[in-house]
């Protein structure tokens, strides 16, 4: 009887020993997954997404939990979705769904910016390569320099997956974090004047036609050019397609409320599992931090900077902040920008201007990925 | 050397490869702005 109460006793301390014995990574990413919930709670940032990461980053880092193993319900969202791809892709026909692609198409010249915005990954690419991360890592880190999460999800999870939740919790973090990073480096690269250059506000001149016909074209022209990438545009393009068509608005709610809801609820979990103490806490994942950082902040910088020359050859009819939109991060560089230029001139509204900067970057950033993808298979690497 | 010609290579296809892409796209619009204009009477109403 005795026997059997400790072995029952032992059973119950068999983590707690787990904890002492060989845990201390796991104590250090409860912390972590305590942090994540922190900063998605009470600081409200990308709580969508955060608060689930940080719930499955605590899940899987409590002793001798079995959420990730063969047949744990981490694993199996895993699976499912991560890597089969159809969580990222989801959730971009939502996204689609939900982005107004009319202030691009008003004014198509600013779609520039949104592939200045991706000038970060390539930079950051060859950093990654220079401090020494194999070809493939190097990709998928300087991806997160597109500010967008499910085309860093999607690309990680092909070539890099052991990267995936530094890569992923990198990617959404400074996502969230734009309206922070941005600022400095937009006051650091204009002077005062530019800063207040007011931009025409431009009257409506596209039909319904066009917009119904636009995420045909594109799908078309980037699917010809980067076939790798046409999972990607194609599932954006779609729920565009189905938002702009009209026809179908029980499909374009359903992509963009249920059905993206329910995926970042399995995703979010997923991509905590992915960050098991042991596996998680390497060197190799603090660098990976700080090129993410890295690459977005050159992200904003070469925006204005193209922003800058756009000034310059337009005799002073665009406003270089609005370059700073050019980034994927859909629609919080478009608010830093109007914020921005309200700060020194309050009559000075560049909202549209650089929402149609932003969802350019949208589609530069996939077009980036894309792109990146169909050279790797080029090179005979994938 | 071969990791920086890949780099060097990934970094002028992709970076140049979006920028040409996105501009076959601006004269995409353009073109459907051109032969699907906004309808002029739309076009008052909303001005």
């Amino acid at each position: 009887m005795i026997e059997s109460m400790v072995a029952a006793f032992s059973g119950l301390t068999a983590g707690i020993n787990f904890l002492v014995t060989k845990g201390m990574p796991n104590v250090v990413m409860l912390i972590a997954g305590c942090a994540l919930l922190y900063l998605g709670i009470k600081k409200e940032v990308e709580p969508l997404l955060l608060v689930p990461i940080g719930f499955g980053c605590l899940l899987v880092n409590i002793p001798l939990s079995e959420v990730m193993d063969k047949g744990g319900v981490l694993r199996f969202f895993y699976d499912v979705g991560i890597i089969t791809e159809i969580f990222p892709l989801l959730i971009f026909v939502g996204i689609g769904a939900m982005t107004d692609f009319s202030p691009l198409l008003e004014n198509p010249k600013i779609l520039l910016f949104g592939a200045a915005g991706q000038f970060g990954i390539f930079l950051t690419l060859l950093l990654a390569l220079g401090i020494g991360f194999p070809k493939l890592d190097a990709v998928c880190i300087g991806i997160i320099g597109a500010c967008d999460g499910p085309t860093a999800i999607y690309v990680t999870t092909q070539y890099a997956p052991h990267l995936l939740g530094a890569v992923s919790v990198a990617a959404y973090s400074y996502m969230s974090l734009v309206p922070i990073i941005q600022p400095p480096i937009m006051r650091l690269l204009t002077s005062p004047e530019e800063r207040t250059v007011h931009m025409e506000i431009t009257k409506p001149t596209v039909s319904k036609t066009t917009l119904i016909l636009f995420p045909i074209v594109v799908t078309m022209v980037t699917g010809m050019i980067a076939p790798k990438g046409l999972p990607l545009m194609g599932m954006v393009m779609l729920g565009n397609l189905m938002k702009e068509s009209g026809v179908v608005e029980r499909l374009t709610n359903a992509s963009a409320n249920e059905i993206a809801n329910i995926v970042t609820l399995m995703l979010g979990l997923a991509i905590g599992g992915t960050m098991e103490g042991h596996a998680f806490l390497k060197a190799e994942t603090l660098a990976v931090f700080g090129l993410g950082f890295l690459a977005i902040c050159l992200d904003t910088a070469a925006g204005v900077l193209l922003g800058k020359f756009m000034n310059y050859i337009s005799g002073g009819k665009i406003n270089p902040l609005v370059g700073a939109a050019g980034i994927s991060a859909y629609p919080m560089a478009a608010r830093v920008v109007q914020v921005q230029g309200q700060k020194y001139d309050r009559k000075n509204f560049l909202l549209m201007h650089a929402m149609g900067a932003n969802t350019g970057g949208q589609i530069g950033s996939v077009m980036a990925a894309a792109l990146m993808l169909s050279v790797l298979s080029g090179m005979g690497l994938i | 050397m071969e990791i920086w010609v890949f780099g060097v290579t990934m970094t002028i296809v992709g970076m140049g490869g979006t920028f040409v892409t996105l501009g076959l796209i601006i004269l995409a619009i353009e073109i459907l702005k051109r032969v699907f204009p906004l309808d002029q009477r739309r076009k008052a109403e909303s001005a």
